[in-house]
C-alpha cells in the first residue's frame, strides 16, 4: 500500500505571524496520478506546494517522499528527491536559447558546453513527451505556452518525476490548455505523477485523477474525480455559509448613479482583462464584486477611477461618459477610490508618512500657492482617529507602516469617508483584517449606503459579499458571468458563476 | 545555518550608541595601519582634530570642503527622494563649472555682483540640463538612469579635458595645458578663507528644507518616490515631477562647480570635484536624506577630509595612510548601518519561535 504513493504528507502546519496558512493539512500523491487541488485563493494551495518544494519549512508534519520520510530544505533538496515545481513567473533568460535555458544551471552539464550531447538528450525526451520545442529558438521569441512548455522541460531534464504545477493554465489560450493536458498526460505515461493547483472545476473534471480540495488553510476532503461533480465540488470549495455578524441593512434604493456600459480593456499582452462588462450600480446600494483572484476585479476598480485604460465602453457618471478623464478629474467629480493591494500599501496610503501626511495626500492640492499647510489636516487627522477609534500612539512622526493592518485600513477607508465623496470604490477593504477590524470597516460602509452614498465593494470572502451587498457581480476572466441577488441564490451557485459556470442563478 | 532579519525601527538610543560604537572600533582599527605607518595613533587622531579647528585658517579650510559637499548632497537629496538614483552629482558639478567659465569667457568685463549672479544662473542651468537628459529617457522611456547619470559623468569630464588640453587653453601658461584664471572681478569675495559661497549655502539649506517639508512639489516627490502607484493615484503629473525635480537635483550640483572655480580654484580644471560628487551620494544616503543630517554629516565628512590632508603634511605619513584611515572608518559607519537595521538568528531560534 505505501509504495503506491510517492509523497505523503501528514499534518503539516505552517504559521505565518499570526496567521495560519496551513492547519494539520494532509495530502498524499499516488505514483502515475494526476492530483489536482482545487481551492479559492488564500485556501493554502501555494503554501503547501512550496513547502513541498522546500521554499517553506513547516512548524509541524512529516513528509515522505518515495517511502522515506525527509525534510526539504531548499527546492535544491527538493530536486534531488525527484520534485520539481514550475513556477508561476517563469524564471528564463530571454536572451538565451532554449537549449541554453536547460543547460544553464543543470547539473549535468560540464563546464563547457557539449551542445550536441545535451541536444540529443533533449531530442529524445521531447520526442517522447510530444512537445513542441525548437531547442535554437530564443525565449524572447516564444510565446507563453512554448516558454511554459520549456519551463516544463527544464524541470524534467533536470529529472524531477514529481511535477507541481501551480495554475499552469492561467496565461494560456484554450488550444494551449489542451496541448499542455496533452503533455501532462505523456508525462504520467513516462512514469511521472503530476500536482495541479488550479481553481477551474471544468480543468479539474477534465485532467484529474483525485482531487485535494481545500479551504483556509486546512484539507476538506480528498476525492476520487469518478466519484464527484462540479456542484459537490464547488460546494466543497467555498464552504458552508457562515453566520457572519456583518448585516444587511435595507435601504430603498435611490436613483441609477453610475452606468457601465459594455466595458472592454487590455492588458500588456494584448489580452482582454476586461471584456463586454456592464452593470449599473445605484444609491444606497452596496455592490458587490465576486470572483477568483485576477478575474478583472483591479481592472475595473482602476478603470473607473481613470487608472487603467478602458479601450472600448461608456462609463456615464453624472451623465458624462468619464473615460478617457484623468485621475485628478474624477476624483474631483466625487468618485474615491480605496484599494487594498495583497501589500497594502501599495496604493493609497505612503507607508513612510505619518497619518497627517496621508491626510494631506488628498488634501494638498486644495491649499493656493506653491506651499502646503498641515493644519487643516492635522485637524482631520485628529478626528478620524477619534472617531474611528484608529490605535496610535501619535499623529505626528510615527509611519502609517508602524500601525497594525486593521488600523492602516481605517486611516485609507476613513480618509475617503471624510472627503464626503459621491461614489466609493473599495477593494479589498477588509484583507488580512481579524473580525473585529472587519466589522468596524463594514459597519463605515453601511452608515454611508444609509447616506444614500453609492458604494462599489470588491471582496475575497463570499460570506461577507453575500450578508453585506444588495447585490453581486460575478466575474470570471474579466466577464461578467451574473448580477445576483445574494439573498435569492445559494453561495454554490455564485461559486460556479466564478468558475464560469453561467447557465444559473442570473437574475431576471 | 545562520539568516539575517530585519529588525524593528530602532530606537534613538540603539541608534547612537550603535553609531558611536562603530566610530570607536574604526578608530581601533585604524590604529593599527598607523602603528605600521610608525606614527602614534593617539597623537594622529588629535592632529586630525588640530588640523580642522586648529586656527581660524584651517578651521576656513575645513568649511571648503563642507560647503560644496553640503550643496552637492542637498542636491542628491532631491532626486534620491524621488527614488531617482542620480549618482552624476560628478558631472553636473563639472558642467556647472564649465558654465561659470563660459560666463567669465563671454562677458569678461561684468561687475562683481552680475559676475555672481550671471554665473550662478548659468551653472545652475549647466548642472540642471546635464541631469535633464537623463531624466528625459527616464520619463519618456523608463530607461535606468543609474547607468545613465553614471555615464554622463565621464562626458562630462571628457568635455572638460578636450576645454583644458585645447579649446580653452591658457597660450599665456607657457604650453602649460590649464584653463586661464578668473579675473578679481570673477572671484567670490571672501574674509580669511570664508568665501561668499558660505552665504549661499546658508540660503540653500533653507530653501531646502521648506522645499522638501513645506512645498506641493517637494510633497509631491516624495510621494513619488514612496509609491509611484499611489502618485498616479492621486493625480500627480509623473513627468512634470521628474523633470522638476531633475532640474533642482542637477541644478544645485551644477551651483557647486561655480563655487568652486569662483571660490576656491579660481579656474576650471579637470581635477576640480576631487570626488566630492561621490562622496556627495554618501552623504544624503547616510543622513536618511533628511536636510538637517545632511548640514552634520557634510561637516563630519569635511573634517574626514581636512583632517586627512593636514595629518599626511603634519605626521609625514603617506597620503595612502590618510585614506585608508577615512575608509575604514567609513567602511564601519557604513556597516553599522546594517546592524541598525538588521540581525543574525540561527535557524534553530526561528523555529522555536514560530
Amino acid at each position: 500500500m505505501n509504495s503506491d504513493y510517492v509523497v505523503k504528507m501528514e499534518n503539516i502546519t505552517k504559521v505565518f505571524g499570526k496567521v495560519k496558512a496551513l492547519d494539520h493539512v494532509e495530502f498524499s500523491l499516488k505514483k502515475g496520478e494526476i492530483h489536482a487541488i482545487l481551492g479559492e485563493n488564500g485556501a493554502g494551495k501555494s503554501s503547501l506546494m512550496n513547502v513541498l518544494n522546500g521554499i517553506y519549512v513547516p512548524d509541524q508534519g512529516r513528509i515522505e517522499v518515495k517511502s522515506q520520510t525527509v525534510t526539504i530544505h531548499s527546492p535544491k533538496d527538493a530536486l534531488e528527491l525527484g520534485i520539481g515545481m514550475l513556477p508561476q513567473h517563469y524564471k528564463l533568460v530571454d536572451v538565451f536559447s532554449a537549449l541554453e535555458n536547460v543547460a544553464a544551471g543543470s547539473r549535468k552539464t560540464t563546464p563547457f558546453l557539449n551542445k550536441k550531447k545535451i541536444l540529443d538528450e533533449m531530442g529524445k525526451l521531447i520526442n517522447q513527451l510530444g512537445m513542441d520545442i525548437d531547442p535554437n529558438k530564443k525565449v524572447y521569441a516564444m510565446s507563453v505556452a512554448e516558454k511554459q512548455s520549456l519551463e516544463i522541460f527544464k524541470v524534467l531534464y533536470r529529472g524531477a518525476d514529481i511535477l507541481i504545477l501551480d495554475e499552469p493554465t492561467a496565461v494560456l489560450t484554450p488550444q494551449e490548455i489542451k496541448n499542455l493536458f496533452q503533455i501532462i498526460r505523456k508525462m504520467v505515461e513516462v512514469g511521472c505523477s503530476v500536482i495541479i493547483i488550479t481553481h477551474k472545476l471544468d480543468e479539474v473534471m477534465e485532467i484529474s485523477d483525485r482531487i485535494t480540495i481545500m479551504r483556509k488553510g486546512t484539507t476538506i476532503e480528498t476525492v476520487n474525480k469518478k466519484d464527484t461533480n462540479p456542484e459537490a465540488l464547488a460546494g466543497m470549495m467555498v464552504g458552508d455559509v457562515m453566520e457572519l455578524n456583518v448585516p444587511w441593512v435595507e435601504v430603498t434604493r435611490g436613483e441609477k448613479c453610475l452606468e457601465v456600459k459594455n466595458i472592454t480593456a487590455i492588458d500588456k499582452n494584448k489580452v482582454p482583462v476586461l471584456n463586454n462588462i456592464s452593470f449599473d450600480l445605484y444609491a444606497g446600494e452596496i455592490l458587490g464584486v465576486a470572483g477568483i483572484a485576477g478575474s478583472g476585479q483591479k481592472e475595473l476598480c482602476e478603470g473607473i477611477a481613470g487608472l487603467y485604460p478602458i479601450k472600448s465602453g461608456e462609463i456615464i457618471f453624472d451623465h458624462t461618459n468619464i473615460i478617457g478623464k484623468n485621475p485628478e478629474d474624477i476624483n474631483k467629480m466625487g468618485i474615491s477610490l480605496s484599494f487594498v493591494p495583497e501589500d497594502r500599501l501599495g496604493m493609497g496610503l505612503v507607508s513612510s508618512m505619518d497619518i497627517i501626511d496621508n491626510v494631506l495626500l488628498k488634501d494638498y492640492k486644495n491649499t493656493k500657492g506653491m506651499g502646503i499647510s498641515r493644519v487643516i489636516s492635522r485637524g482631520k487627522a485628529k478626528a478620524l482617529v477619534e472617531k474611528l477609534n484608529v490605535s496610535t500612539p501619535t499623529i505626528e512622526n510615527h509611519a502609517v507602516s508602524l500601525l497594525s493592518g486593521g488600523n492602516i485600513q481605517k486611516v485609507l477607508l476613513g480618509r475617503e469617508i471624510e472627503l464626503e465623496p459621491r461614489l466609493m470604490l473599495t477593494a479589498y477593504a477588509t484583507r488580512g483584517l481579524d473580525v473585529r477590524s472587519s466589522q468596524i470597516i463594514y459597519d463605515l460602509l453601511n452608515i454611508e449606503k444609509k447616506k444614500m452614498i453609492p458604494i462599489l465593494y470588491i471582496g475575497e470572502d463570499l460570506d461577507v459579499l453575500m450578508s453585506l451587498c444588495d447585490r453581486i457581480v460575478v466575474l470570471c476572466e474579466g466577464k461578467v458571468t451574473g448580477i445576483v441577488n445574494p439573498r435569492k441564490t445559494t453561495k454554490e451557485a455564485i461559486g460556479l458563476l466564478m468558475s464560469g459556470v453561467t447557465e444559473e442563478g442570473k437574475e431576471k | 545555518m545562520i539568516h539575517v532579519i530585519k529588525k524593528d525601527v530602532p530606537k534613538t538610543r540603539d541608534k547612537i550608541l550603535i553609531r558611536v560604537a562603530a566610530v570607536v572600533a574604526a578608530l581601533l582599527v585604524s590604529s593599527i595601519i598607523v602603528i605600521f605607518a610608525d606614527a602614534n595613533p593617539i597623537n594622529l587622531y588629535m592632529g586630525i582634530i588640530q588640523g580642522c579647528f586648529g586656527n581660524l585658517h584651517r578651521f576656513a579650510a575645513t568649511i571648503q570642503f563642507m560647503v560644496p559637499l553640503l550643496v552637492l548632497s542637498l542636491g542628491v537629496m532631491v532626486a534620491f527622494k524621488m527614488r531617482f538614483w542620480n549618482i552624476g552629482a560628478e558631472g553636473q558639478f563639472l558642467m556647472g563649472a564649465i558654465g561659470a567659465t563660459l560666463v567669465v569667457r563671454i562677458f569678461p568685463n561684468l561687475p562683481l555682483p552680475m559676475m555672481i549672479l550671471t554665473m550662478a544662473v548659468f551653472s545652475f542651468l549647466f548642472g540642471a540640463i546635464w541631469l535633464l537628459i537623463p531624466a528625459f529617457f527616464k520619463a519618456k522611456y523608463g530607461t535606468n538612469e543609474t547607468l545613465f547619470t553614471l555615464m554622463m559623468n565621464y562626458i562630462a569630464l571628457t568635455i572638460v579635458t578636450a576645454l583644458q588640453y585645447d579649446f580653452w587653453k591658457d597660450p599665456g601658461a607657457n604650453g602649460m595645458p590649464k584653463i586661464a584664471n578668473f579675473p578679481a572681478n570673477a572671484l567670490l569675495p571672501s574674509i580669511s578663507g570664508f568665501n561668499l559661497s558660505i552665504v549661499f549655502a546658508i540660503i540653500l539649506v533653507i530653501l531646502a528644507y521648506f522645499f522638501m517639508n513645506y512645498s506641493k512639489i517637494g510633497f509631491e516627490i516624495t510621494v513619488l518616490g514612496e509609491s509611484e502607484n499611489t502618485a498616479r493615484y492621486l493625480g500627480i503629473n509623473v513627468t512634470k515631477t521628474i523633470i522638476i525635480a531633475a532640474l533642482i537635483s542637477g541644478g544645485l550640483c551644477g551651483l557647486v562647480g561655480m563655487f568652486q572655480t569662483a571660490g576656491i580654484s579660481g579656474a576650471l580644471s579637470v581635477g576640480i570635484t576631487g570626488g566630492l560628487g561621490f562622496t556627495a551620494i554618501i552623504v544624503a544616503w547616510l543622513s536618511g536624506l533628511k536636510v538637517p543630517f545632511i548640514v552634520l554629516n557634510s561637516f563630519v565628512f569635511a573634517v574626514l577630509l581636512q583632517g586627512g590632508s593636514y595629518i599626511q603634511t603634519a605626521f609625514q605619513i603617506p597620503g595612502s595612510v590618510a585614506e585608508m584611515i577615512q575608509a575604514i572608518i567609513l567602511f564601519f559607519i557604513l556597516g553599522s548601518e546594517f546592524a541598525l537595521h538588521y540581525r543574525f538568528v540561527s535557524d534553530k531560534k526561528t523555529r522555536e519561535v514560530a
